[in-house]
């Protein structure tokens, strides 16, 4: 399907439609979320507002409009009120660069996988900014966490995409997903030739991204038993719905890079009839895939985290990179 | 998982904060405040502020007649009511000398236990909660929704019941309590099995719980912690087996107890303890007598005998005690209760010491607090 509109129009469209998107997306993904996590609890979820609880989020949002965005008294009101902003904002750029399809792409690149990076670690110090401006004690000890948090888990997900890089040879995303056509088997999560291990490249990728997203049970940046909040404490109204979110536009953009980089992007698992609803298909089924994590497994222990990085992930994956520099010098490409 | 050192008290550091953990925080299940002396994240103080729900129980024993206080035995620990009325009523009795029949003792068993069970349930779910898991909850609240249910039709509360009456109970138990009680043990011996499956050997809890927490036997005793606390510490100290009071010699069960000491250990206690309960149940089921379920000739106003009375039960969370000092009249002198969770809290400010915050909110999870126990 192809776009045809001049540079400028096409440009606005689709930066126009990442914008709604996010919005839309949070709003029905908090329903989703609301009601699979309703299912796995044994109960309906919402239902009042409108036909199977689908206004509850139009609900929501006139609720938190409503509301008085309050800077707590002692507090950097500048920091304060920038921060949810600088933790949307860099979602929304990410989302520029993903090829939802061949040519539904806002911004085409030729370095998009390192704009990505770039930007997801931005939202982390975001969300510190916001606890550190909050003059709020449980959101000082969260901002703590969210820094040593981020610290462990980048390097072993950039050492993952540095094995990813060694496999595919270029940054350009449409490009990474071009070389995965034809079937799922040519999909870089089974190309088991270049690196026997690949399997475990996502599996190291996707425990990364719940905690880059501080998603259960990585969550201890928000913890809501031990610190109330944590960063978000003392956030009201939309404040604290932009942080909401820019929660879920980060577990788009996070699964939607997984989407591109190990499954196929917008290619057809069967090799015919590949178009942007493979894309949704494959990026919902993961964005599925973290709630149901949420809702089945406890927090783990911040020093867990930090173990499980440092010890396991960050070895496991530095392995992975030797292993796949042998296998491609082995195989002369 | 082992946490790592705590750096408490590096030398040129010292630099600590007052961190207000409560009264109103989602960790504490009420309103306990702790004033906690944090360095980093590490607690080097732990001070329980008790006292926001105090509502002067044994005051107000001792300025009404015996009758007119039992109602206020089940609202010290809301989710235990049997087991508090049951050691108030135990006490009169003993007082009076008025022999209970043995229906009405076998239907108190029953109501207990059952009363046990659907408590550690709720803490099963609150426990949960604390560690960040939020789905056990609701299915824990599913089976304890099962027994308020029969206690509900036998009782006409659904929380906190004055079911017992000095002599006997209030009303004989029908054939449709009698059939749900063994629907339900039926049903919930799959489900600790579930449980089991999915939350005990859940990696991720068992990291949080095995080896944190650790409380030593020598600290449950100078506390006086009692109950899953002190059974998870490797004492098998139940008010059942060590002064048996009702029928509780008639039955066949076991007393739960894991020498470690941690999380984990308490965790396993209160776990195995819904079973042993089930077993219980399922006894009093079988050989439930017939008659009367009330004594005859309780006199319509009391007055004890002058003296001291004490009964001890086992309530859900430890050792609960009644004990009353009459001096003849209507109104007795003094009403004393010893509670569980007030020792039990005790024990946590040199329990925490060096912890990290999430670990002590494991720990003080795995205490089972009810704050309005706490402060009577």
């Amino acid at each position: 399907m192809s776009v045809s509109l001049p540079e400028p129009l096409r440009l606005f469209a689709l930066l126009a439609g990442a914008m709604a998107f996010v919005g839309l997306n949070a709003a029905y993904l908090v329903w989703a979320e609301r009601k699979a996590a309703g299912r796995f609890q044994r109960r309906p979820g919402p239902t009042e507002a409108g036909p199977a609880g689908l206004l509850q989020p139009v609900a929501d949002v006139l609720k938190l409009i409503s509301k008085q965005l309050m800077v707590p008294p002692g507090a950097d009101a500048v920091l304060f009120r920038a921060a949810p902003v600088l933790v949307l904002v860099p979602a929304m750029i990410c989302l520029a660069v993903i090829p939802f399809g061949e040519r539904w792409v806002a911004r085409e690149m030729p370095l998009g996988l390192l704009v990505l990076f770039a930007f997801g670690s931005i939202q982390v110090m975001a969300v510190m900014l916001g606890g550190w401006a909050s003059r709020n004690k449980y959101a000082i000890i969260s901002a703590a966490r969210i820094v040593s948090q981020d610290v462990a888990y980048e390097i072993p997900m950039l050492l993952v995409m540095i094995t990813l890089l060694m496999v595919t040879g270029t940054m350009d995303l449409g490009e990474i997903v071009r070389q995965q056509a034809g079937g799922f088997w040519r999909w870089h999560l089974f190309r088991l030739d270049a690196n026997p291990l690949m399997p475990l490249t996502f599996v190291i990728y996707y425990i990364c991204m719940l905690a880059e997203t501080n998603r259960a049970p990585f969550d201890m940046a928000e913890a809501e038993s031990e610190l109330v909040a944590g960063a978000y404490t003392e956030y009201s109204g939309m404040g604290f719905g932009v942080f909401f979110m820019a929660e879920y536009a980060n577990i788009v953009v996070g699964c939607a890079t997984a989407t591109v980089l190990f499954l196929g992007g917008w290619q057809s698992p069967i090799g015919v009839g590949s178009g942007p609803v493979w894309f949704l298909a494959k990026l919902y089924g993961l964005v599925f895939s973290v709630i149901w994590v949420r809702w089945t497994f406890p927090r783990t222990q911040f020093y867990g985290l930090l173990n499980l990085s440092w010890k396991i992930l960050i070895p496991a994956s530095l392995f992975i990179l030797v292993l796949s520099g042998a296998a491609l010098q082995l195989s002369g490409s | 998982m082992t946490p790592p050192p705590a750096t408490v008290q590096a030398p040129g550091s010292g630099e600590t904060f007052l961190l207000n953990l409560g009264p109103q925080h989602p960790a504490t299940h009420g309103v306990l405040r702790l004033k906690l002396t944090m360095d980093g994240e590490y607690i080097t103080r732990a001070e329980p502020v008790c006292g926001y729900v105090h509502r002067m129980h044994e005051k107000m024993g001792e300025n009404r007649k015996y009758a007119q206080f039992l109602p206020n035995t089940s609202r010290i620990d809301y989710l235990s009511a049997m087991h508090y009325t049951h050691a108030f009523v135990g006490a009169v009795e003993r007082a009076l000398g008025l022999a209970v029949p043995p229906r009405a003792e076998y239907i108190r068993v029953i109501t207990s236990e059952l009363n046990r069970i659907s408590s550690h349930l709720v803490w099963f779910g609150a426990f949960l909660l604390d560690l960040g898991g939020f789905t056990p909850l609701l299915y824990a609240f599913d089976d304890r929704e099962q027994i308020l249910d029969l206690l509900e039709a036998i009782t006409g509360s659904r929380l906190t019941y004055c079911y017992y009456r000095f002599g006997g109970v209030c009303h004989d138990i029908d054939n449709a309590f009698l059939e749900g009680t063994r629907a339900f043990v039926a049903r919930m011996r799959p489900r600790l099995r579930l449980y089991h499956e999915l939350v005990t050997d859940n990696i991720i809890l068992r990291n949080r719980l095995i080896g944190i927490g650790p409380i030593p036997l020598e600290l449950c005793r100078r506390y006086g912690a009692t109950g899953p606390v002190i059974r998870g510490s490797g004492a098998a100290y139940d008010v059942r087996k060590t002064e048996p009071y009702s029928v509780y010699p008639q039955f066949d069960f076991d007393v739960p107890v894991y020498p470690e000491g941690d999380s984990m250990a308490r965790y396993r206690v209160r776990m195995d303890e819904i079973e042993q309960s089930l077993r219980i149940v399922e006894q009093a089921l079988e050989r439930l007598p017939s008659g009367p379920v009330r004594a005859e000739g309780v006199p319509r106003v009391l007055k004890l005998p002058a003296g001291e009375f004490c009964c001890a039960v086992e309530a859900a969370r430890g050792r609960f005690a009644v004990r009353i000092v009459s001096d003849r009249r209507e109104i007795p002198w003094r009403v004393k209760l010893r509670t569980p969770s007030f020792s039990n809290l005790s024990l946590f400010e040199e329990a925490s010491r060096g912890m990290m915050l999430p670990d002590a909110i494991a720990l003080l999870g795995s205490l089972d607090l009810v704050i309005p126990d706490i402060d009577r």
